[in-house]
């Protein structure tokens, strides 16, 4: 799995890819982080747990997104290793992932960017020529 | 593509695109004519922002016409630089057209120094507020708050840290609403928006967020400055940032309720990005509730900031926190519901401003007494070592665009093509050769502000003058820049 980036005039537009959606929502969080802090300044020791869910896969993308988001400032962490599990019940997407990171050190990761949201901008989770990609915009 | 945008030039800098389909109401766009073919040209990409706008001229209940001002570029669904006013009863809170930065403004603050008798100890100065004013990402404040606490400030705003001692009880009727946003519901903010904002009261963040000392280099509207306490050669500091935390997380979470609401109340929305309630449904009124929170939030924040700021001017050149006012602190990003007239008829419209400042002009009693006579300030921010300015609002402005201002540049180039094109080093080396003292915590980030990454802050605020919905009242230009 890999991320990669999609010039944006304002923002940054992110888009995981993966052989499966699962590894295609896990680099779109890497890439999301590494937006803010290179991925290879942090380091994985700590792992925290999150389960979401919402009434499509693309909108489960940005639950994902934003509430890893909100852990930069809630519990002080970055993260740059990810895991997941998506499943469907009676039509609603559920999530449960993890993440691997530690508490953000502006000296030591040296921060490059802040993202403030993530929007619905340019929001797309599908199969492209064999492959899953999980992309959307992100407000910085 | 182009073609399908029919625009008709109605004077030198104002545009009209006619309601056709599904638009409820016309697109007015302020812009030149070179601008308007920048924004044709776009139409058949992914962004446009003439798509945008008539987009949100299509939604529920909007009133009068669908907005663009000459800053105007794609935003998230609502463009940025874009002002639509819905009714009350009829209408709709849309979220993009408030959007993650929650009342992000600016604030402008005066001294009796002059350029001169500061140059020697500008340097100082920097350093001093580059180490006072907490910048860049995982910075964090002075002021901690527990979340009792934070209740008390998101519902009074400015007033709540004036009262803890950051700032001064007369900074209150120079700041827009009088630093507190009326409506503000903290209940409406959810637990994690509040824990996020734990360390972030009076940080200044990121990105395009700065703290400026500046010059006011030349006074374009004589009356209008004397009315603000400006004057050439003047020394003034200027503050840009927002909500933080605390304000990306209401929208992010009001994105997810909003989209919800949009299918139960089912509104036919031209894409995603422009998912709205009705204003008077309970998701609706939540959502303001919460959007006012947010904004006193930001009222908060950069009250602190101004605090900060004058302590440093303390250190450094011994004035008076008083020796230091505040011009004025107005919000770029809000959703307020105001008195205008509609097709000859008063109104209280819910006025959105995404990237656009309220800008009444002269009579209106929202406006500090000071200004009432010329209307009030609205503060336009440059890019990275170029000019800023002080504007005022006009009555054409009341009449064509609910009373709403420029508020910047714009990008020009992506963040990623800067950081390519320029280099944070050399950037700092030509602004000092040009005596601007830089201080930033991330030199990418200086690269992904260079001043060329922007569009002209000159031609934007040019066009507002020509389409007299904005007046110039002084041009001001940086000598020092702090960045996060």
């Amino acid at each position: 799995m890999r991320f990669e980036y999609r010039d944006h005039a304002a923002d940054v537009e992110v888009r995981g890819i993966g052989d499966t959606v699962e590894e295609a929502f896990a680099a779109a969080a890497a890439g999301m982080f590494n937006v803010m802090v290179d991925l290879d300044r942090i380091v994985p020791q700590q792992r925290l747990t999150i389960a979401v869910s919402a009434p499509r896969i693309e909108l489960l993308l940005v639950e994902w997104l934003g509430t890893l988001l909100g852990e930069k400032e809630i519990s002080g962490l970055i993260f740059s290793r990810f895991a997941v599990e998506i499943d469907t019940v009676a039509g609603k997407s559920r999530l449960r992932g993890s993440a691997w990171g530690e508490q953000l050190d502006p000296a030591r990761h040296r921060p490059k960017l802040e993202v403030k949201g993530v929007s619905y901008a340019g929001l797309r989770v599908e199969n492209q020529d064999e492959k899953w990609i999980a992309q959307c915009v992100l407000d910085t | 593509m182009g073609d399908e945008f029919r625009l008709e030039r109605v004077s030198e800098a104002e545009w009209i695109l006619p309601a056709t389909g599904a638009m409820r109401v016309p697109a007015r766009i302020f812009a030149d004519a070179e601008m308007i073919a920048v924004l044709r040209a776009e139409t058949g990409g992914e962004w446009s922002a003439l798509r945008q706008v008539r987009n949100v001229a299509a939604l529920p209940g909007i009133v009068g016409a669908a907005i663009g001002l000459p800053d105007i570029h794609p935003g998230y669904g609502f463009p940025i630089g874009g002002v639509a006013a819905f009714d009350r009863n009829d209408g709709v809170v849309v979220v993009g057209g408030v959007g993650f930065d929650i009342n992000c403004g600016v604030r402008l603050m005066r001294t009796s120094l002059t350029r001169s008798a500061i140059s020697d100890r500008l340097d100082r100065l920097a350093d001093d507020l580059y180490r006072t004013v907490p910048a860049g990402l995982g910075s964090t404040g002075k002021l901690k708050l527990a979340l009792a606490e934070i209740d008390r400030l998101l519902a009074a705003g400015a007033k709540y840290v004036i009262d803890h001692g950051y700032g001064l009880e007369q900074d209150l009727e120079f700041i827009e609403e009088q630093g507190t946003m009326p409506g503000a519901d903290p209940g409406a903010v959810s637990v994690r928006a509040k824990e996020r904002q734990f360390r972030q009261v009076g940080t200044l963040g990121a990105g395009n967020h700065y703290l400026e000392v500046q010059y006011v280099e030349e006074v374009l509207d004589p009356a209008a400055a004397t009315a603000y306490g400006l004057q050439r050669d003047q020394i003034v500091i200027s503050i840009h940032t927002g909500s933080r935390a605390l304000g990306h997380q209401i929208g992010q979470d009001y994105l997810t309720e909003m989209e919800a609401a949009t299918r139960k109340y089912g509104i036919e929305v031209p894409e995603l990005e422009l998912v709205c309630a009705p204003i008077a449904s309970p998701e609706g009124r939540r959502y303001l509730s919460a959007v006012a929170s947010g904004a006193n939030c930001a009222f908060a924040n950069r009250e602190v900031i101004g605090h900060l700021v004058r302590e440093s001017f303390t250190r450094v050149f011994g004035t008076r926190p008083e020796e230091v006012p505040l011009v004025y602190d107005i919000g770029h990003n809000n959703a307020k519901f105001e008195r205008h007239v509609v097709a000859g008829e008063a109104r209280t419209v819910l006025v959105h401003r995404k990237g656009s400042t309220r800008a009444f002009g002269p009579g209106r009693d929202e406006a500090p007494v000071p200004y009432r006579e010329v209307g009030h300030p609205t503060l336009v921010g440059g890019s990275m070592g170029t000019a800023s300015y002080v504007l005022r609002g006009t009555e054409v402005g009341m009449e064509k665009t609910f009373g709403s201002g420029v508020h910047g540049a714009g990008r020009a180039v992506s963040r990623r093509k800067a950081a390519k094109r320029y280099f944070g080093r050399e950037i700092e080396q030509e602004l000092r050769s040009r005596g601007i003292v830089l201080r930033a915590h991330s030199m990418r980030g200086v690269a992904e502000e260079a001043p060329g990454a922007y569009k002209d802050v000159e031609r934007v605020v040019a066009a507002a003058q020509t389409a007299g919905i904005n007046q110039v009242v002084a041009r001001l230009r940086p000598l020092a820049v702090i960045k996060g």
